[in-house]
């Protein structure tokens, strides 16, 4: 058997499902969820890539890196509201987030 | 003997993904991350998507990865608590899961026939980097200076929100230094004998 598109796509189907538990199950704990965000972001990358390289067309490499830039931007922004957030509160529960609303 | 690597990276990067969200501790949540990946990077090494792995690496690893480490080790917060939940939020999450998953099975195998084309990392180009510059500085010119903007809003960004300014903190200012003047600093005063000021 040789490898496919098929394989790629269900490697990148299960981190996406991963990450979308990953969000449900750690309700209280942002910096998981921030991970479990990643780890989408990577599925989505795997994806694009593997689309780009088995159709022979390389702009799904482009826009890998186009996410990757956003990946990284969204967690410097994410950690640094977080640090804020820590700062404030003393600790970084999720639900008494709406307590910091003017 | 590809396709034995792909199951082996396959299955170690589904697996720490799964610890990524179900380590008790985040700093091994971190960890798992980083070999989610590392695994991943040689996923695409293997179908010849030489630099994206490369990138992965740098950018996932290099820094995002231990901006995490560096956030979760500096927080000094109660991981057990936040841990509680955990089980009675799994029936439901592995439920949406689930449903997700078959969908997305179903919406990207349906269609897996109709994709036409042939198996190339770097069309029009020898090496999978000359292939990307080839179109990224051409093509896709507009693209990489608007991600470059999206860093340098979000660098500035992360300095604003965590820059602050403590009050009490006694600093040296140079420029304040040098603007002062003998009239700012002193006055003479002519006290008569026997009085104070």
């Amino acid at each position: 058997m040789d490898l496919g598109l098929s394989h790629y796509l269900a490697v990148s189907a299960a981190l996406f499902t991963i990450g979308v538990v990953g969000i449900f199950v750690n309700r209280k704990n942002i910096i998981v969820i921030l991970m479990a965000i990643e780890l989408i972001l990577l599925s989505v990358n795997i994806n694009m890539i593997a689309f780009s390289v088995f159709n022979g067309d390389i702009t799904g490499q482009i826009f890998a890196m186009l996410v990757l830039t956003v990946a990284a931007a969204e967690a410097a922004v994410g950690l640094a509201i977080l640090v804020v957030y820590f700062r404030n509160r003393g600790d970084i529960a999720v639900e008494n987030v709406d307590l910091m609303k003017g | 003997m590809a396709v034995y690597a792909f199951w082996i990276l396959a299955t170690i990067v589904v697996l720490s993904a799964v610890m990524v969200i179900a380590a008790r501790n985040p700093v091994h949540s971190v960890l798992f991350l980083i070999l989610a990946f590392f695994t991943s990077a040689g996923l695409l090494v293997l179908i010849g998507a030489e630099f994206l792995a490369m990138l992965l690496v740098v950018v996932y690893v290099g820094a995002v990865a231990v901006l995490f480490l560096f956030v979760v080790m500096m927080l000094d917060v109660d991981f057990v608590e936040l841990k509680q939940g955990f089980l009675s939020y799994l029936p439901f999450g592995l439920l949406v899961g689930a449903v997700f998953l078959a969908e997305i099975v179903m919406a990207s195998f349906a269609g897996l026939e109709n994709h036409v084309g042939t198996f190339d990392a770097s069309p029009g180009a020898e090496t999978n980097a000359e292939a990307i510059g080839q179109v990224m500085y051409t093509q896709y010119m507009l693209l990489f200076q608007l991600a470059g903007i999206v860093l340098l809003v979000s660098m500035i960004g992360a300095i604003v929100l965590t820059l602050r300014h403590r009050p009490g903190v006694k600093r040296q200012s140079i420029a304040h230094q040098t603007a002062r003047r003998r009239s700012d600093a002193f006055e003479l005063k002519d006290p008569s004998s026997g009085q104070g000021i």
